[in-house]
């Protein structure tokens, strides 16, 4: 594979250092990306005074400019989450993003110079982020960098006199990520605007609450008499000047909700809340232009801060989740090589790849994704379109070949006719189903707001009745107890009850690395009466690993190990990942092989130690009598020299741990567990042995799986489905509850309810066994506010409840719901060693493997 | 007691002015990010000039 360094100068550099000091012994780990060094590699990068090493010229250049700029800092503070990733070694070039046509979608003009939206690709942990806004702002030109790490963003501005746009991407590549130009869609933007006056509002009324109730206090401890009445007309004066913005800015979201709860015939909270506040605010005001009667200024604040707080805390939950996921990265590259005069030359140029037509050919080099939807016009090699399918073998791929959109290209450059583009690519038609599927969801209804329906009519119904009693009785009380029991019987309790332990829940199943994304996961989740599992990816690891070697030859089976995960050593095929895990894992020091030459579909010859060595087919290898049983191997290969056969690997995908356990909990809890999977009868029924599932339906295609969930639903099911790769996302949509892995496709995470980034599966259990007890909190919390609601209304009906304790009652029962509710924190917190710490305090641990 | 009529309004327009702040702090978006000034405290930054975050 061709080796683009990025910083060739560099290169130049680490050659002159001597030899006999700076060789590496095989036992290192990078400095930079933590994988495994091969044994007689140069290089290496000099931190604080020591030489470390490193396993590519992609890691050398990116920690040689990470160094130079002096942000050393930065592998000191990252998490172990950054490690484990090599960043890219070949070359791109961004200039196209200077053309003014093209900035046009994503360049604002503002007062300073330019201003842009990037997403970024490949962080990690905030030190990743503290990186980039350091590279960025030492750049001259550039007036403002801000990088959130919550939405993986960075806005940038700067002056287009002093600086180019391309210079920027650059900048970030050299560092090790990625960074696209980025348009926020309005919906995010509509979001954002909501939080940020949903907070505006809840400080209005807070602020509020806190003054009004120190300037209603004194009326409360005052004896009779006591506190003149012009000091009393103060307070009172006061305390309305405060009011005032609660009720027509605070509160505004209620009255608007009432007014269209009622117009459409419905009784929703809003609409007490709306009739209390108005009447009390009514009320209060015409007793302190009166100067008589009792005032409740302290309680409209309080009230009205209590519910907000409810909404809110909806809100964030809600927000936080979305923005993690709905980060976009490009599944398709942004350029492309478009051939000028093929067949005659290979001459390219760079275009951008939104401006590809179909007929046009391009070049894609190995380690390159293909841009759009094509066809293989000459070359052999092979793709990988696990990024669509979750499917780990690669497939070969020569002259005819389909290719699709966001597939990766492995082995050899290709040379590929455009079919489709854009919105008519396989990828773009599936986002799209995926897309409506989504829009047509929430079957479930909240439970809570159904049952607090009948109680509000009751609400009103009693409020109307004590009106109309006191009236007849003693017409100066009326309207204090219709206001009392208004404001008593507050939905507050009622309207915080889920909401909170929602948030709670949310929380805490984040805390194990299962993000919820909407609304209706936690209650959905406990009312699952079946979970269908993919297989691949999901139950399975989803990628290659060594499951057996054989030796035929002379050599043990730990030089076999070396030398085939030499030769595969600069290979991106699955089978080389799983040879070099192999070799991690029994700490075999890799030798480095020379005069590689790959042959696609056969494998690869290279030579080690002066001797001449081929991996690949039994073909390929020239194998004759080497035959080795097992049917439920995924692939295999065959190492051997000049002499003859060495030894046989065989490659399978592992049940991921806890796939077992998993299945027991589910089973324990209650539910049905299903495996659904698209590949044959014999992995998928060993697989399915292994994880104790009976119910199981192989060779299944998506429509098939679709079709499956359809049924389950039909019967009366609730469905959670589990899967990764993007031929699950219709089975994904048709679910109740859908759960996508967290190594699975982006589109999936993006368009799935919920998402398990951990990738444990002893965290899904969990996650299950949260729901149900979230959903016993709501209910308790239900509960709790009815019984209280119950026991005051009587007291709010005779007219004994006075303003102060109606205010406490409301506060009373709020914080017993929410206290209620905290009970649910440190349920998510794991018992082992690997817990998933938030990555806050991950950023301050060193990491054991590496120097600083 | 009669002080209370000159720091009774006093107090509003405190409230008043507080809230203000509270917008401005709000609108130029320093509640948007929590996560990254815990991490800014650990880093060596002697630069006066800071192109992040500026404010207007």
């Amino acid at each position: 594979m061709s080796q683009h360094s990025i910083a060739p100068a560099l290169r130049e550099r680490s050659a002159e250092a001597p030899a006999a000091v700076f060789l590496s012994d095989g036992a290192d780990s990078c400095f930079h990306c933590g994988l495994p060094v091969p044994s007689g590699s140069r290089l290496g990068v000099m931190s604080g005074g020591t030489w470390q090493a490193v396993c590519c010229s992609g890691c050398e250049s990116v920690a040689s400019s990470i160094l130079g700029q002096g942000l050393g800092d930065y592998y000191r503070l990252r998490s172990a989450e950054a490690l484990g990733r090599r960043p890219e070694s070949y070359a791109l070039d961004f200039s196209v993003f200077d053309d003014p046509e093209a900035q046009k979608s994503f360049v604002h003009a503002t007062p300073n110079g330019f201003e842009a939206l990037l997403l970024l690709e490949g962080i990690r942990c905030s030190a990743c982020v503290w990186l980039i806004e350091r590279t960025l702002a030492a750049i001259p030109g550039v007036v403002a960098v801000e990088v959130s790490y919550a939405t993986q963003r960075a806005r940038l501005e700067w002056d287009p006199k002093k600086l180019r746009f391309s210079r920027l991407l650059q900048a970030v590549r050299t560092v090790g990520y990625r960074a696209h130009p980025y348009e926020p869609n309005r919906l995010e933007l509509l979001q954002k605007e909501e939080r940020r006056s949903a907070l505006w509002r809840l400080f209005v009324a807070a602020f509020s609450m806190m003054q009004v109730t120190m300037y209603a206090i004194p009326a409360y401890l005052a004896e009779p008499g006591e506190m003149s009445a012009d000091i009393g007309q103060l307070f009172r004066w006061a305390s309305l000047a405060l009011t005032v913005p609660v009720m027509f800015y605070a509160a505004a979201p209620f009255f608007r909700g009432a007014l269209r709860d009622l117009r459409l015939a419905r009784l929703g909270m809003d609409v007490p809340v709306a009739l209390g506040l108005a009447i009390a605010f009514v009320g209060s005001c015409t007793a302190t232009i009166t100067a008589s009667g009792e005032v409740y200024f302290d309680s409209i604040s309080m009230f009205v801060f209590l519910l907000l707080l409810g909404r809110y805390l909806e809100l964030l939950a809600r927000s936080r989740a979305a923005s993690t996921l709905r980060h976009l990265g490009a599944l398709v590259p942004e350029v492309a090589q478009r051939l000028l005069d093929y067949p005659e030359t290979l001459r390219t140029e760079q275009v951008p790849a939104a401006s590809l037509h179909p007929g046009d050919l391009i070049l894609v080099k190995p380690g390159e994704k293909i841009p759009a939807d094509g066809i293989v016009q000459q070359g052999e090699s092979q793709a990988s379109e696990a990024l669509l399918t979750g499917e780990s073998a690669p497939i070969p791929k020569r002259a005819g070949s389909s290719l699709l959109g966001g597939s990766l290209n492995l082995i050899n450059t290709l040379i590929v006719r455009i079919e489709r583009i854009g919105a008519d690519t396989v990828l773009s038609s599936i986002v799209r189903l995926v897309e409506r599927s989504v829009m047509e969801k929430h079957r479930l209804v909240e439970s809570s707001e159904r049952a607090a329906g009948w109680f509000i009519a009751v609400v009103l119904l009693l409020a109307l009745l004590a009106g109309t009693y006191w009236t007849a009785i003693d017409p100066d009380k009326a309207l204090w107890v219709v206001v009392s029991l208004l404001v008593a019987t507050c939905p507050c309790a009622f309207s915080l009850a889920t909401p909170v332990a929602l948030t709670v829940a949310t929380g805490e199943l984040a805390r194990c690395g299962f993000i919820v994304t909407r609304s209706h996961v936690v209650e959905g989740l406990a009312r699952t009466t079946d979970a269908v599992f993919d297989k691949t990816g999901t139950l399975t690891r989803g990628e290659l690993r060594l499951t057996s070697l054989s030796v035929f030859g002379p050599l043990t089976r730990e030089d076999c190990l070396r030398l085939a995960a030499a030769l595969e050593a600069g290979s991106e095929h699955p089978i080389a990942k799983a040879l070099a895990a192999a070799a991690a894992d029994e700490d075999a020091g890799v030798p480095v092989a020379t005069s590689i030459r790959n042959e696609p579909g056969g494998g690869i010859e290279a030579h080690v130690g002066g001797r001449r060595y081929r991996i690949g087919t039994a073909r390929f290898v020239r194998a004759k009598a080497a035959k080795i049983a097992g049917e439920k191997a995924c692939a295999r290969a065959y190492l051997a020299c000049d002499e003859g056969v060495l030894a046989a690997f065989e490659f399978g995908d592992e049940l991921r741990p806890g796939a077992a356990a998993v299945v027991r909990d589910l089973r324990a809890l209650g539910l049905r567990v299903h495996l659904l999977s698209g590949d044959a009868i014999g992995p998928t029924e060993s697989a399915a042995e292994q994880a104790g599932i009976d119910r199981i339906v192989p060779e299944a295609p998506p429509a098939d799986k679709h079709e499956y969930v359809r049924e389950l639903q039909r019967r009366g099911a609730i469905v959670a489905v589990i899967g990764d790769g993007l031929n699950d996302a219709p089975v994904l949509a048709q679910a109740d509850v859908s759960i996508a892995m967290g190594h699975g496709s982006r589109l999936n995470q993006i368009s799935a309810d919920a998402v398990l980034l951990s990738n444990r599966l002893d965290d899904l259990a969990r996650a299950f066994r949260l729901a149900r007890k979230t959903v016993a909190i709501v209910r308790e919390n239900i509960v709790w506010a009815f019984a209280y609601n119950v026991v005051v209304l009587p007291l709010a009906f005779s007219g004994m409840l006075q303003p102060w304790a109606a205010a406490i009652g409301m506060s009373g029962s709020s914080l017993m719901v929410v206290g209620n509710a905290l009970r649910l924190l440190g349920d998510g917190r794991r018992h082992d060693a690997n817990a998933f710490v938030p990555v806050k305090n991950r950023a301050l641990a060193r990491s054991p493997t590496l120097g600083s | 007691m009669e002080i209370l009529f000159l720091l009774i309004p006093l107090s509003v327009v405190l409230v008043l002015l507080i809230g203000a702040v509270f917008w401005y702090a709000l609108e130029s978006g320093q509640f948007d990010d929590l996560d990254r000034p815990a991490l800014e405290v650990l880093a060596d930054d002697d630069s006066p000039h800071d192109p992040r975050n500026p404010r207007p």
